[in-house]
């Protein structure tokens, strides 16, 4: 269990490993071997896995391989895909053909889907070897990964503390070296905050920038899948991957789908930096200003320009998030009954079929699902509707419209990813509305439906502190550039996750 | 669409918070009900500063993305198999998904 | 007290019609009658984890041409929203439905009932998704201690037409119900078989003092599976609030069963609390901006609908408006008779001015008697439809041809007609193998006609002495002795001219 000075294969970046599997140096099977070797290791400490399988990796890693083989033969080799025999872990609540997938719920334990989602298809598709899912906060709903039916998650950090989530286990497995790359969902933060808490890059796209097919719903309008990986290149990779228009989501964009690692040395002359007077106000730890700012300097000495702006609607962005995450989660999950597929609780004998549902949603879903639901369920209701959905609605056009006039302003809005860094497990608000508060920062964008990025800026305490980057719709690849310039100065190169460790 | 509730006059009681669970086919037990009732409340009150920036001529924003007309042609594709359809059902009898007893007639017939 | 005949009763009716798209409403689905269970099915209409609906385009063509076909307007811009409820045959537990922008609305349709014209209107035409198939263990749901679930109708598409509470009888409800399943039918947006389950209908009724100004308390009626069911629980139920209210009882607004085995309705569950549906707009399909220029596209590709087919056939056949009405309400009777005129008027071209040739309009009104007369009663007697029958629009043709040259008289015709209908035999072939050609030459008559005088000395004597009836005795004997073949109008002729000789 240590901290890797000279880099193993599996705290390699993908571009890296990608790069040594075209030249023949190292082959798919001992990626993927080397990445399992890790997963033995350090997983009953981390525990970022929920469903592993060794045969099918190490298979896909040998199929991979021949592939390879293949096109060096033919002296073919710029034909080979930036993921093919990639090593990557996604969040159980991404539907995996033959494989679990639980959303980490009593109600899906034992769900096995007999289809893709859209972006495991893509991943198949590209040549990327699955290794298994990862844990997660139950059906998304959460920001530290504890509310998941299996174990927590621990922080590859400082093992004491919380990894974030909802996609908690995504983010320490890329920490650790558990994967190289991951994929995870993004409905409020839980890719970002994550991302933040572990020292990882993780990226919300733009809404209907990457389909949401066969991805288990939480909240219908905000919910998006993006990277979690080593750096902002292989992000950059990652997202091409898996963007793009999908005719089974109907809400997925048919914008075009640009090269984003063209743009990742772009630098940052020029750009139009935007501090949003409401996002540094005194709502962080001091570490995470001192971090933050240090970044923001980095950024003017590499020619942005930095500019004031104004989010005046930003402090009820939460409000109007739970508002309409809830009643739509409360719709989305009524699926969930246990007669086509799900939990049955036992001893059933004499229950009608409405008390049979009851029993199964009961038993089968844990205490913050069931919260959301109701709330869902109350805002929706006759009596209510208009004064919570309604306005709720409403408010979130005005907020959307608030982040869309800022961003005229600047080139992209800049702030701390979370409030403080991962806290400690024995540390959390046991209050749900003071859990809440952790997504202050990140709502705003899956509100506005705009893209923004995690990228490592610094410690504090020892411990990662995430920059937020948020952009115009479908305008990545200035958060690439952004991040890139970020990452080059954060000196978080030296720094290594007590368990694990990521190399650049 | 439905009538306005003034929502700083909002607090659960456990009916209420019963009904509601009723609606969301939630079975929970007193101390679940309780501990809801009471956060549900928290949480209202905290949404009701939404109050202050609510404007009733402002399009409600159902969509981020303005796209419309996302349509598919009418083309059979292929199914699942049955066997495939029915591989996670808790409770089967041949080529069906089972159910007890269903007490309220319903909707049959509605929809 | 007051009289049964103080009330009226007040219907509205609701129908749900399965869309014939080839796929269904948001998936690829097969939407095919019959198939094996759950074969039919994929994560989108299973409600899966994670799967997505993605509307169904002609599914929207053909609510969009039944909103035509109905004389609604069409929305310019509408979504989707879903209806939250729990049922086992509800997939997702909510409908994809629309709540407060139908695609179609304020529309009407004509009715006739007695010979009295009225409008119904349409308040509106919207497009949602079916629900699975629920197999009871047992006889009904209520006994079943459990139940199979087919998918395979899940995600269908479904057109929902609710009409305004405009009809005031059972018949106005039954001849609104006919009329709509005719216009869908002949539009081709669905089979509309109530047999099948693709077309389902529930009644709103309620009672009130005639000439009130405000309605009862409504009642809404399910488990109607046909027309003739429609008609009997109307009535049952009319009855049944007249009767409570009559004596001194209140209406309470409930949902009641129609049981059409004892011929009443039943109570089933009591609509004091409106269910609460939590109606929000659906966040996973895109609004819809219905273009201006393809709804005009949509209506010029609308066939001839059965009142303005009906009028034509006044207008230019002359038929009498009941017989143009029921042949034009039946796509099936149309094209028949259409094809009557056709096969008719190639004979007149080929035949020549004169020689058997018939008029245009005066084929186009027999032919519609036929068809209204002795092939409905055939149709009827034998219980198949018209396409099953042996009966082709050329050998009706022909047979009116063979009536209208004086080759058979018309009596004939009809025992011709039913051999032909039962064999498919040509009725030349008939005609001639039974030597039926009518005798119509005046000298082969007035021989018949002298022998059966001579024959007949009483009843004869007789007529002399003032009895009609012996007259028709007279001509009985003739047409016995022909077989029927005399043609009618000349054996009388003939005959009053050879008694009159005998005065």
């Amino acid at each position: 269990m240590s901290g890797n000075a000279d880099a193993t294969l599996c705290d390699m970046t993908l571009h890296e490993l990608h790069d040594m599997l075209l030249s023949g140096q190292v082959s798919s099977r001992e990626i993927t071997s080397d990445v399992l070797a890790r997963i033995d290791e350090v997983e009953a400490s981390v525990g970022a896995y929920v469903t592993r399988d060794r045969e099918t990796a190490l298979k896909g890693a040998d199929a991979a391989d021949e592939v390879i083989a293949r096109a060096r033969r033919d002296r073919d080799t710029g034909a080979i895909g930036a993921l093919v025999g990639i090593p990557v872990v996604l969040k159980d609540n991404v539907c995996t053909r033959g494989m679990r997938t639980t959303c980490c719920s009593k109600m899906l334990e034992d769900f096995i889907p007999t289809y893709d989602a859209a972006v495991t298809a893509r991943l198949r598709e590209a040549g990327a070897v699955i290794v298994g899912k990862g844990n997660m906060d139950e059906f998304a709903m959460g920001s530290t990964t504890q509310t998941s039916v299996f174990h927590v998650t621990r922080n590859p950090w400082d093992l004491e503390r919380v990894p974030g989530g909802s996609s908690g286990g995504c983010a320490a497995a890329v920490a650790a070296g558990e994967a190289v790359a991951s994929i995870g969902t993004d409905t409020g933060g839980s890719i970002r905050q994550p991302a933040s808490f572990c020292g990882v890059v993780g990226l919300k796209p733009t809404y209907g920038r990457v389909s949401r097919y066969g991805v288990v719903a939480f909240a219908s309008s905000l919910d998006t899948v993006g990277p979690i990986t080593r750096d902002v290149r292989d992000c950059a990779i990652m997202l091409k991957a898996i963007a793009g228009r999908d005719g089974r989501d109907s809400t997925s964009a048919p914008d075009a789908v640009p090269d984003y690692s063209s743009c990742v040395e772009r630098g940052v002359q020029g750009l139009r930096i935007g501090i949003p007077e409401q996002f540094f106000g005194p709502g962080m730890t001091d570490g995470v200003r001192t971090a933050v700012e240090r970044a923001l300097r980095a950024l003017e000495d590499a020619g942005a320009d930095i500019v004031e702006v104004s989010l005046p609607l930003a402090e009820h962005a939460l409000a109007v998030y739970y508002l309409v995450a809830t009643a739509e989660a409360s719709s989305n999950m009524a699926r969930l009954d246990g007669i086509r597929y799900g939990y049955r609780p036992e001893g059933r004998g004499g229950m009608d079929v409405a008390d049979l549902m009851s029993a199964s949603r009961g038993q089968g879903f844990g205490m913050e699902v069931k919260r959301r639901i109701m709330l869902g369920t109350f805002v929706l209701s006759s009596g209510n509707f208009d004064a919570f959905y309604g306005r709720a609605l409403r408010s979130r056009r005005l907020l959307a419209e608030d982040v869309r006039r800022a961003l005229t302003e600047c080139d992209c809005l800049v702030s701390p990813t979370a409030p403080t860094v991962a806290f400690r497990f024995d540390e959390e608000p046991d209050d749900p509305l003071a859990m809440y508060l952790q997504d202050i920062y990140t709502t705003l964008a899956n509100l506005a439906g705009v893209p923004a990025i995690s990228v490592p800026c610094g410690l504090a305490d020892g411990m990662p502190v995430g920059l937020q980057i948020m952009g115009r719709m479908f305008d990545e690849a200035t958060l690439i550039r952004a991040g890139r310039a970020v990452e080059l100065t954060s000196g978080m190169d030296a720094a290594r996750p007590k368990v694990g460790g990521c190399a650049k | 669409m439905q009538g306005c509730r003034v929502v700083s006059e909002v607090s659960l009681s456990r009916e209420e918070t019963a009904r509601l669970a009723e609606l969301a086919r939630l079975s929970l037990n007193d101390e679940e009900l309780a501990r809801i009732a009471h956060d549900l409340t928290e949480i209202i009150d905290y949404m009701e500063k939404l109050a202050g920036i609510d404007r009733a001529h402002v399009r409600p924003m159902s969509h981020v993305l303005d796209t419309v007309n996302a349509y598919r042609d009418d083309c059979a594709e292929p199914s699942l198999s049955q066997e495939e359809a029915l591989a996670n059902a808790p409770d089967r009898q041949g080529q069906f998904f089972r159910v007890p007893r269903i007490i309220d007639a319903g909707e049959a017939g509605e929809a | 007290m007051t009289d049964r005949n103080d009330y009226e009763v007040v219907v509205g009716i609701e129908v749900h019609v399965e869309l014939a798209t080839e796929s269904k409403v948001f998936c690829g689905c097969k939407t095919a009658f019959g198939a094996a269970p759950n074969t039919q099915v994929c994560p989108v209409c299973l409600g899966m984890p994670g799967a997505l609906p993605v509307l169904n385009r002609r599914a929207l063509e053909y609510t969009i041409r039944a909103g035509l076909a109905l004389n609604c307007s069409i929305a310019g811009w509408t979504k989707f929203d879903r209806k939250n409820y729990f049922y086992p045959d509800l997939a997702k537990g909510y409908q994809v439905s629309q709540y407060d922008i139908p695609i179609a609305h304020d529309g009407y349709i004509d009715i006739e009932v007695d010979g009295q014209p009225k409008r119904i209107r349409v308040r509106r035409v919207h497009l949602e998704e079916e629900t699975a198939k629920l197999v009871h263990a047992g006889d009904d749901i209520i006994s079943a201690n459990q139940s199979l679930l087919d998918f395979n109708r899940s995600g269908i598409g479904l057109i929902e037409i609710v009409s305004d509470a405009d009809m005031r009888s059972a018949d106005e409800a039954r001849a609104y119900l006919t009329k709509l399943r005719s216009i869908l039918v002949a539009i081709g947006v669905s089979d509309c078989k109530m047999e099948e389950g693709s077309m389902r209908c529930e009644a709103n009724v309620s009672v009130m003092p005639r000439d009130s100004k405000e309605f009862g308390t409504l009642v809404e009626l399910k488990n109607i599976a046909s027309f003739r069911a429609v008609h009997r629980a109307i009535q049952y139920e009319s009855t049944r609030q007249i009767d409570l209210v009559r004596s001194g009882g209140r209406v309470s607004r409930e949902t009641r069963h129609w049981d059409d085995v004892r011929g009443e309705t039943a109570f089933m569950r009591s609509k004091e609390q409106a269910a609460d549906y939590r109606y929000f707009p659906e966040p996973d399909l895109m609004p819809l901006e219905i273009a201006p220029e393809w709804v005009e596209e949509i209506r010029g590709g609308l066939p001839e609908l059965p009142d303005a087919r009906a009028a034509r056939y006044v207008s230019e056949f002359g038929l009498p408006a009941s017989d143009a009405a029921l042949i034009a309400e039946s796509r099936e009777l149309a094209s028949f008779f259409e094809g009557v005129c056709d096969a008719l008027a190639k004979a007149g071209a080929g035949a020549g001015v004169g020689a058997g040739a018939v008029d245009r309009a005066e084929g186009a009104r027999e032919a519609a008697k036929w068809l209204v007369g002795d092939v409905s009663a055939a149709l009827k007697a034998s219980g198949i439809e018209l396409s099953q029958s042996k009966l082709a629009p050329g050998q009706l043709a022909e047979l009116i041809g063979l009536v209208a040259s004086g080759k058979i008289s018309g009596r004939i015709a009809k025992s011709v007609f039913e051999e032909v209908f039962a064999s498919g035999k040509r009725p030349g072939d008939v005609v001639r193998e039974r030597g039926l050609v009518q005798i119509s030459d005046a000298g082969e008559l007035a021989a018949i006609v002298q022998r059966v005088i001579e024959a007949n000395p009483g009843p004869v004597a007789d007529y002399f002495a003032g009895k009609e009836k012996a007259l028709t005795f007279l001509v009985g004997q003739i047409m016995k002795e022909t077989r029927g073949r005399a043609n009618p109008q000349e054996t009388n002729r003939i005959l009053r001219e050879e008694l009159a000789k005998r005065a």
